[in-house]
């Protein structure tokens, strides 16, 4: 029986050493990047080495010369429209694909969820040129608009789980009360979706963050560009140095890090779950 | 897949209660219903559908982006399969699915059995694999370029063990390239993959496990008896996902090599970019995107039907 036990404790042990090992392995890259931004420009940036001397330098020529804070600024301002717009939206799709009857629900929502699969290259060339015939591209709105088209499909479905768990009791209580359907959803519905709906905004943010291929395309210009977008202009212009683009590589990924830190459990709940119901 | 996941309820479904017919505020419930869908169909089918139908229109012409399109038929799918060059970045992205899916979820998998659902022990380890879900993939495509490069941590670590002779710049070789981004993929994906299984073990029966143990089956017996079957629907998810971000790659690639040395690396979004935006082969790179999209639909179609066969 110990014997057992023992041999249940060192597996445990084991697969604990071994996930750290992992974990060691995946934080590689971004202790290598961190070394090197803290390099003076003039020393050489190689492998994990301490730099000789410690510098801010970099940290704070690519948020002026190479004009990282003002990069940040055009992603927060998409991302803080594409989350608010985005999540309700997805909220008031979800609630009527997860509490209402009505005719061709059934067509909308598979519609909708061929969205799921399909990856923004496929509509990324006509948003192109459809958005440059309207004088959108090189705005903020070049992304606000198909972002918030993107997200939708997960968004709705997201909601709509959320709302199909909700007793249905709830919603008939207050309409016997005489509430309207307008009432009904948002002094008794939205409230307990919170939740529900913080986890939507926070991928929401975190997607929009990221987005990398449509930035690149629909926002050329370099005072509208997008952070990860102006990271996808320095490398094809190799004019940052390695310290450099080092160091606007860790601004660009602060705030999603800092909401990963804040909201981990939120992120790897919808990032997980969400799929497996998608 | 969508049908099969659609008929899993969160919870075991209540009896459905016959609903009261109600007069008027049925009729009222479902123009309200319309209503709030309105506003999401709308940005979804004017910013994701119609450019969808307008990617399949484009990719019947020939077109530099500029001038008047000239009507081609399919001629562009007919390039599509047989041009070498745009072959090549399908079959990459094809031989990307070891790397983002086979091997993360190989890795993933036997974690997952080592550590059992118990809670616990290395959840600050747990977190720091899934970071690389929540970066974005540019930043951690820069990340590995310094990784790869001739001065590189892959390098030193190479020198450190005695290996010196095979250091190299991974990136810019022709044979090494293409797994040397691979792998970024299997670093990206490891996270999510554990996270998918270790949720997946703590729902199976732990009854199942003790039986196991009882029997005396060792760990080898225990997985494959109870841990895989039990993970089957999370071993389907994990490959939909991992299999569309190894298909419709881009970041990662256009960080580390842009499709280089050469066309070692080249990925169907990378010339899909490359096509419209810089050689002015608007109709090629739709054509292209259109078969891609195809591609993704066959394959997640294919493991849905797997999935329900199986269950």
């Amino acid at each position: 029986m110990s014997s057992s036990v023992l041999s249940t404790r060192t597996e445990r042990l084991t697969g604990t050493v071994v996930l750290w090992v992992f974990a060691a392995a995946v934080l590689v890259p971004f202790v290598s990047i961190t070394l090197a931004a803290l390099q003076p420009a003039d020393a050489p940036a190689a492998g994990l080495s301490w730099p000789t001397t410690l510098t801010f330098d970099n940290f704070r020529q690519a948020w002026t010369t190479a004009g990282f804070g003002s990069l940040l600024r055009s992603s927060a301002f998409i991302a803080l429209v594409v989350v608010p717009i985005g999540s309700f939206l997805a909220t008031m799709a979800g609630y009527a694909f997860g509490t209402m009857r009505f005719a061709g629900s059934k067509l909308l929502f598979s519609f909708l969820l061929v969205g799921l699969t399909l990856p923004p290259e496929a509509a990324v060339i006509p948003l192109y040129y459809d958005l440059k015939q309207f004088g959108l591209t090189n705005t903020y709105w070049a992304l606000i608009l198909p972002l918030t088209g993107l997200y939708m499909p997960f968004g709705a479905f997201w909601m709509r789980a959320h709302f199909l768990s909700v007793p249905k009791e709830l919603a008939e209580a207050a309409r016997v009360d005489g509430a309207s359907e307008w009432t009904v959803f948002w002094r008794i519905m939205i409230p307990t979706a919170r939740p529900a709906i913080s986890t939507l905004a926070m991928l929401f943010f975190v997607w929009s963050w990221n987005q990398f291929l449509l930035a690149l395309i629909l926002i050329q210009e370099p005072s509208r560009r997008t952070a990860p977008a102006g990271l996808g202009f320095f490398i094809g212009q190799n004019t940052l140095d390695t310290q450099l683009l080092c160091a606007a590589t860790l601004i660009v990924i602060a705030p999603v890090v800092a909401l990963y830190l804040i909201g981990q459990r939120h992120l790897i709940r919808g990032m997980t779950q969400g799929a497996v119901k998608g | 897949m969508t049908k099969t996941l659609d008929r899993r309820p969160q919870a075991p479904a209540p009896p459905a209660p016959v609903r009261p017919s109600r007069g008027q505020p049925g009729r009222e419930s479902r123009r309200v219903a319309y209503l709030l869908l309105a506003p999401a169909l709308l940005a979804y089918t004017v910013f994701v559908a119609l450019p969808w139908l307008h990617t399949m229109w484009l990719s019947l012409y020939e077109w530099d982006g500029v001038g008047v399109g000239v009507w081609t038929g399919l001629s562009n799918y007919r390039e599509v399969l047989t041009d070498p060059a745009l072959l090549g970045a399908i079959e990459h992205s094809l031989g990307f699915i070891l790397f983002y899916s086979v091997l993360p979820i190989v890795i993933a998998l036997v974690l997952a059995a080592v550590l059992g659902g118990r809670g616990g022990g290395g959840s600050a380890a747990r977190m720091i694999l899934f970071l690389p879900q929540v970066v974005p993939l540019v930043a951690s495509g820069i990340a590995w370029r310094q990784m790869y490069a001739q001065d590189g941590v892959v390098n030193q670590a190479l020198r450190a063990v005695g290996l010196g002779g095979i250091t190299r710049a991974w990136l810019g070789d022709f044979t090494w390239a293409f797994p040397a981004v691979g792998l970024v993929g299997t670093w990206v994906m490891l996270g999510l993959c554990l996270v998918f299984f270790l949720t997946g073990i703590s729902k199976i029966d732990p009854a199942l496990f003790e039986a196991c143990r009882i029997d005396g089956a060792g760990a080898v017996r225990t997985f494959f008896a109870v841990t895989l079957p039990g993970l089957r629907n999370e071993i389907v998810v994990a490959l939909v996902v991992t299999m569309i971000a190894a298909l419709s790659s881009f970041d990662v690639v256009y960080a580390t090599t842009r499709g280089g040395p050469g066309d070692s690396t080249t990925v169907p979004a990378v010339l899909i970019y490359r096509l419209a935006f810089t050689n002015g082969q608007v109709g090629l790179a739709c054509a292209l995107a259109v078969v891609l999209s195809v591609l993704i639909s066959v394959i997640v179609l294919a493991l849905g039907r797997l999935s329900k066969e199986e269950s």
